[in-house]
């Protein structure tokens, strides 16, 4: 028995702001083990957001893995970091572990630099949140 | 050849992003790499958002961002009339921040730093702080 929360980003987000950037933005949790589909670009502007319905997520679901899924970002600064290492710890009270897949060079860059890669291991390339496989 | 362009907008998130994509539309006549963009995007999206967050705390204000370049030699300059920073030194470590209850990483002066070749702070309690970054593009060889 498979359980699947599916959470359209679609509802939450007032349409004023980068809606079509984030369309279709899913969280997907299964096994113990929620994967979120990082915005394109994560910034201040969305870090707010983005941190709440992670969070949001958390609460509801029994998360044992966190995968943070970067297939779809292109930018990240540190306001990024913030809320990885935020949930990083919020997820360490229950003892959970954290992941993040499909970096592309520049967001592994800033992983990096920023030493992020040393609390968040980089992992292989897995099923994406959409529920895709890229077969590696 | 020598250019420059100057922005004036107001002190709200939604405009890091459009700061950031208008100062990498500016020096793409440079025809940097990609990764020298992005390095300049990165920057001027830190220091953007340090003038939103911390100079003006997420009230009204302006920020001005002019860029300006040489031949290859780059300069951003973001100002604003914020309150200033009090300790300059203290505010460019790394994690130290004077906003953890908002999650900030403390990484923004040193993103700055990482990313560009050179970072200035001039800053002064209750005027404004201007933060000057410089970054010299790469020659291109246009004849392989």
């Amino acid at each position: 028995m498979v359980f699947y929360v599916f959470f359209s980003r679609k509802r939450l987000i007032d349409n004023d702001r980068k809606g079509d950037d984030r369309m279709g933005q899913e969280y997907q949790c299964k096994n113990g083990q929620l994967i979120v589909e990082m915005p394109k670009e994560i910034d201040h502007h969305c870090a707010k957001e983005l941190r709440e319905d992670i969070d949001r997520m958390l609460e509801i679901s029994h998360v044992k893995t966190l995968v943070f899924d970067f297939s779809r970002t292109e930018f990240m600064d540190s306001s990024g970091i913030g809320v990885l290492i935020g949930r990083c710890r919020n997820l360490g009270y229950t003892g959970g572990s954290v992941q993040a897949v499909h970096l592309n060079e520049r967001v592994k860059k800033i992983f990096m630099v920023s030493g992020l890669s040393k609390l968040i291991p980089i992992g292989a390339a897995q099923e994406k949140a959409g529920g895709r496989f890229d077969g590696e | 050849m020598e250019n420059r362009m100057r922005l004036e907008f107001n002190a709200v998130s939604v405009n890091e992003g459009f700061a950031r994509v208008a100062v990498s539309a500016f020096f793409a006549q440079l025809n940097p790499t990609l990764d020298e963009i992005e390095d300049v995007k990165t920057a001027v999206s830190e220091a953007v958002t340090n003038s939103i967050i911390h100079g003006y705390g997420e009230k009204e204000g302006t920020v001005i961002v002019s860029c300006t370049y040489h031949g290859n030699d780059s300069e951003v300059v973001v100002m604003d009339s914020g309150v200033g920073i009090a300790d300059i030194e203290k505010s460019m470590e790394p994690f130290f921040t004077t906003k953890p209850e908002l999650e900030r990483s403390g990484m923004g002066f040193a993103f700055m730093e990482a990313f560009m070749d050179e970072v200035e702070v001039e800053s002064e309690p209750f005027k404004g702080t201007k933060v000057t970054m410089k970054k010299r593009f790469g020659e291109r060889k246009l004849e392989e």
